[in-house]
């Protein structure tokens, strides 16, 4: 704990080049980025149907899924360890402290910020654009594949959203993953673990790293919007 | 005759609003009939429920004399809305995205909307951001997108309203041309009478969701009560006391120094309106046989599809006069210019 924060910053450096260090960094992009696709696959349909449908309701459904976006990771991270465990109901599949388990966790975990943001994007439209887009003669599909195009930043920012919160939680990964080395391990679980044991400089490294990918994904999405 | 289109007492329910009340009306190929009335008197619904936008609560629209779903209007109709909306992409793609949709091939539609932007006068505005372009622009953008579609009734809702002067002018003109040389079939809503009387003959008037009337401009206008000026905007509408004289005609004190004639028999409080290019200009005084002549100062000079408008006062009212460019000139009329405004005593039409 002596260590200074200059120093700190000059060993993270060198330790980023280290083997162990991208590993982690690899598995991490790995598994956040598989539990958005997933997420993204089920949330972002479902997002546009119930943003598109008037439905009995419909207002209970949004509210109940704007409520999921606060549930706290630990929680999920519990709630999921009493399914995953050997005496579990799940627990034939074999999910606790393996990274499918993380990943299923993060997607249920990220699933709500999908839905949500796509299904706000989608109502944020000017009615009139659905009117537009049928006296112009196109079919119900069209009408749908019209809208998802007019709301794309909105929808963007659904995917982009749900993968920082995915790669930036601990709950879940922890409890459910167990950061076991080699194998389970992620940039978030390897910097509580290194923290706690001191290794100040390993941790600060890990959060650079953490961080870097977060703001380079955002920049890049802006970018690309602007193009 | 088989008529195109025909409403068969079409009502529409919001709720507890009756939006329409029973419209009947026929549209026929090739007419292009004015909707107007004020706010509010379901100008729009009804344009809604042409354009299968809008199911009818009860009634029918019938196409060349079958019954016609929401979809089936939706092919044959289009509707073009007061407030542009424009797809969040470039002009191309929004002129072409109707023919997309409609299966046109790529070398056909980019014919049409080649056309339809020429029509507009946008050529050369392709590659723009469509949510770019201003007010006006957008408009024209959202009507060349209508026209490049082959569609048999186009739709238009308040089509000239907030517009600036340039893109009045060429949307004017234009909707002048499609209905007179291109046939095609239309139905524009307006709240302003004068605009319905440049662009056709033939008006239905609403009302609180009713169809009032239907038939030539004047008939319809001659039939109606209620001051019109509140939602016509119609300029030379006068409310005055009539008086029958011997001869057949009618005296109309409009103020205390203003008195005109028109042809007749009527008592009691009226409403007339003098159609502005029936009011003839001089710099000097005339002997004319009209009754009604009167000395003024021009007030204000305007631009109309062509045309000129002037705001003449004459001291006790303000009358707008049309006349063409030519004459303007001619006359050497400025602002502030003092002009004599003549008009018969039968182009004085009474409400």
């Amino acid at each position: 704990m002596s260590i200074g924060f200059v120093e700190g910053l000059m060993q993270a450096i060198l330790l980023m080049a280290d083997p162990a260090v991208m590993e982690i960094t690899l598995r991490s992009i790995q598994v956040s980025g598989v539990a958005t696709l997933i997420a993204t696959l089920c949330g972002l349909p479902l997002g546009v149907v119930i943003g598109l449908t008037q439905f009995k309701g419909k207002r209970l459904v949004k509210a109940f899924f704007n409520a999921l976006l606060g549930v706290p990771t630990v929680a999920l991270g519990l709630i999921l360890y009493l399914f995953f465990s050997r005496s579990g109901p799940l627990g034939f599949l074999r999910l606790l402290y393996n990274p499918l388990g993380i990943i299923i966790g993060q997607a249920l975990l990220v699933v709500p910020i999908a839905i949500s943001l796509t299904l706000n994007s989608i109502e944020a439209l000017d009615p009139q654009i659905k009117d537009l887009a049928k006296t112009l003669g196109a079919s119900r599909l069209q009408v749908s594949l019209t809208l998802c195009r007019e709301a794309k930043g909105g929808i963007l920012l659904a995917v982009i959203a749900s993968f920082n919160k995915a790669i930036a939680e601990l709950g879940v990964a922890l409890m459910i993953g167990g950061n076991i080395k080699g194998l389970t391990r992620v940039l978030t679980t390897a910097i509580a673990l290194e923290t706690a044991k001191g290794e100040i400089a390993i941790s600060i490294a890990l959060t650079i790293i953490l961080l870097s990918i977060v703001f380079a994904l955002n920049l890049a999405v802006n970018l690309l919007q602007k193009g | 005759m088989e008529h195109l289109l025909e409403l068969k007492g079409v009502t529409k329910r919001y709720g507890d609003t009756l939006a329409l009340k029973g419209v009947s009306l026929s549209i026929d190929k090739g007419e292009c009939i004015a909707l107007i009335g004020p706010n509010g008197a379901g100008k729009t619904t009804l344009l809604r429920v042409i354009a299968g936008l809008e199911q009818a609560s009860s009634g029918e629209v019938l196409y060349r004399g079958v019954k016609a779903k929401p979809s089936l209007l939706r092919r044959v109709a289009t509707m073009v809305f007061q407030k542009p909306e424009v797809f969040n992409a470039t002009v191309y793609k929004n002129v072409a995205y109707g023919l997309k949709v409609r299966g046109y091939s790529k070398a056909e539609t980019d014919r049409r909307v080649k056309e339809a932007l020429s029509m507009v006068k946008m050529e050369g505005y392709e590659d723009k951001q469509a949510k770019k372009l201003s007010g006006g622009q957008q408009q024209r953008l959202a009507l060349a997108r209508a026209l490049a579609l082959d569609v048999e009734l186009l739709l238009l809702d308040e089509p000239l309203s907030n517009l600036d002067s340039e893109s009045s002018t060429t949307i004017g003109k234009l909707l002048n041309w499609i209905s007179k040389e291109r046939r095609l079939t239309m139905v524009v809503a307006m709240h302003d009478a004068v605009e319905a009387m440049a662009l056709t003959d033939k008006v239905a008037l609403l009302m609180g969701g009713e169809l009032i009337s239907v038939g030539h401009t004047y008939t319809v206008l001659k039939q109606l009560q209620a001051p019109l000026k509140a939602f016509t905007r119609l300029e030379n509408v006068f409310i005055g006391e009539a008086t029958p004289n011997e001869d057949g005609s009618t005296s109309i004190r409009l103020s205390e120094r203003l008195t005109i004639e028109a042809v007749g028999k009527r008592t009691g409080r009226v409403t007339v309106f003098i159609r502005p290019e029936d009011v003839m200009v001089s710099k000097r005084p005339v002997e004319l046989s009209a009754r009604n002549a009167f000395k003024g100062r021009v007030l204000e000079i305007s631009d109309l599809n062509g045309a000129v408008r002037l705001k003449v006062d004459t001291g006790k009212a303000l009358f707008t006069v049309q006349i063409t460019k030519k004459s303007l000139i001619e006359l050497g009329i400025n602002v502030g210019s003092e002009v004599f405004l003549a008009f018969k005593a039968s182009s004085v039409y009474f409400l």
